[in-house]
């Protein structure tokens, strides 16, 4: 093999976006291919966890790893990944914040699989299987599988990570800027997130009707007025979250006349993405008065999962407190 | 093992002007109340970011107290109001992830009210301690049959 540098890609619990984003850099993929040796892909190419078993340790230069660890096997592969590269990237935001899948943490193990297995319109098992982690066959052979935890975990809640690409998915453009910086040999600084850090509002093209002050009324949801395309959808009454969020994405939902959901996360100066974004909109309420205030912010539903969306295995609580300890 | 007995920890963010007036005044006045609050004083009541709550709540507080001034009487005009605004979303936040609402609770006490503050405190301790510790993680155990209920 050449000694160009070597590149992995490995998925955890994620939907496969963030592959599709590595896919969506079309023909800049042969720049990629020709800068570096792509030595494990399983979602696109044929090695198996005991050619990663086989290299040496930190053979491989650069790891990106997509999705949260939720299961015993992703728990492994991240540790196995971890001792084979020089560098981890945590890539996208299940892997940085916990994502979507991350949401899981609002219930436990026992939940999950009794709303999966047994609870959900769609299921037809009246035995009651549900998964086993080990089988045994005939008495002598057993087959194991991977379970789930109990919590959805970050990337770094599992393994020590170097750089972190946000993003649900990362686009194509932050992921070629990310590989550029990593094989320019000018290393940012250990756990830098590789986007810029200014808030979305910064490059969102609807900037300038952002009202000098902002106050809301009456909260309301994309489905329920006919949007604007020009003006803040902030000042319209829609929850975008573009206030609290890490730019890079170059707007590209608002463009799409859809309010930000906050997929690239936080900035620098931000620990909790949830709280900080609570913190903006809430202050926007544009009333004194205890029992309007509630009535306003009543209008907001699901507000964990609208403001910890991407993130609630990163923020301070991590999960819903377990009822059974 | 025997059980040690519980004391609840409570952390308090008081304002400046108002609620650590009123703790001050407690204090000088020789009230008595549990020692269960630890008080962190703040120029104003806005000053508390929902980060700071879920921070105490992390590192172990099993109930977190806000004191800010009276409607109408914030020092800077407007700053308990945004208390007020972010707290009422908070309190949702919070209950969905299944803290109890009697750990967390916004008191506007004023700086005369010093017998207030040691009631709010004392009955705040009372109720966090029949809800026992606020254990938010539970040690994970793989299972090798996965349970199904």
């Amino acid at each position: 093999m050449s000694d160009k540098p070597k590149v992995a890609f490995y998925w955890c619990a994620s939907c496969g976006g963030c592959e599709e984003t590595v896919v969506d850099l079309e023909e800049k993929i042969l720049d990629v291919v020709a800068a570096v040796d792509i030595v494990f892909w399983p979602v696109a190419l044929d090695f198996k966890r005991k050619d990663v078993e086989a290299m040496p340790d930190g053979a491989i230069t650069a790891t990106f790893l997509n999705g949260a660890i939720r299961t015993t096997e992703q728990e492994e592969m991240a540790h196995l990944l971890r001792k084979k590269s020089q560098l981890l990237i945590a890539f996208g935001a299940c892997s940085q914040l916990g994502g979507i899948p991350g949401l899981a943490n609002l219930w436990d193990r026992r939940r999950v699989m009794t709303a999966v297995y047994r609870e959900a319109p769609s299921t037809v098992n009246p035995q009651g299987t549900a998964p086993q982690a080990k089988h045994a066959h005939d008495g002598k052979q057993s087959v194991t599988l991977p379970t789930l935890f109990d919590t959805v975990k970050t990337l770094d809640q599992t393994v020590e990570v170097d750089y972190y690409v946000p993003g649900c998915p990362p686009t194509p453009k932050i992921l070629l800027q990310a590989v550029q910086t990593l094989l320019s040999g000018k290393l940012p600084e250990k756990g830098a997130v590789l986007a810029p850090d200014t808030a979305l509002c910064e490059e969102c093209p609807r900037k300038d009707t952002r009202p000098e002050k902002l106050t809301i009324k009456e909260w309301k949801r994309p489905h329920e007025i006919l949007i604007d395309p020009e003006k803040c959808l902030l000042a319209q009454g829609l929850l975008c979250l573009g206030s609290a969020t890490r730019g890079g994405c170059e707007a590209m939902c608002v463009k799409g006349n859809m309010p930000c959901t906050g997929c690239f996360g936080p900035t620098s100066r931000v620990r909790d993405f949830g709280a900080k974004s609570l913190s903006a909109l809430a202050s926007l309420v544009d009333s004194n008065d205890e029992a309007e205030i509630g009535k306003i912010l009543a209008q907001i539903p699901d507000p964990v999962g609208t403001l910890y969306r991407y993130s609630l295995p990163a923020s301070p609580l991590r999960r819903k407190k377990p009822e059974v300890i | 093992m025997p059980e040690e007995k519980f004391e609840p920890k409570i952390v308090a963010f008081f304002c400046n002007w108002c609620t650590y007036m009123a703790a001050d005044s407690a204090g000088t006045s020789r009230m008595q109340y549990v020692p269960n609050a630890r008080v962190v004083r703040l120029m104003c009541s806005g000053r508390i970011d929902p980060q700071f709550v879920l921070d105490a709540f992390a590192k172990g507080a099993d109930g977190v107290l806000i004191g800010g001034c009276h409607p109408g009487d914030c020092h800077y005009q407007e700053g308990n109001y945004k208390t007020l605004r972010r707290i009422t979303l908070l309190k949702r936040v919070l209950k969905e992830m299944g803290i109890e609402e009697d750990r967390f609770r916004l008191e506007w006490i004023s700086a005369a009210e010093a017998d207030r503050l040691r009631t709010t405190v004392n009955d705040m301790v009372e109720k966090v301690r029949a809800l026992g510790p606020l254990r938010l993680s539970a040690k994970e155990v793989i299972p090798e049959e996965v349970a199904v209920s």
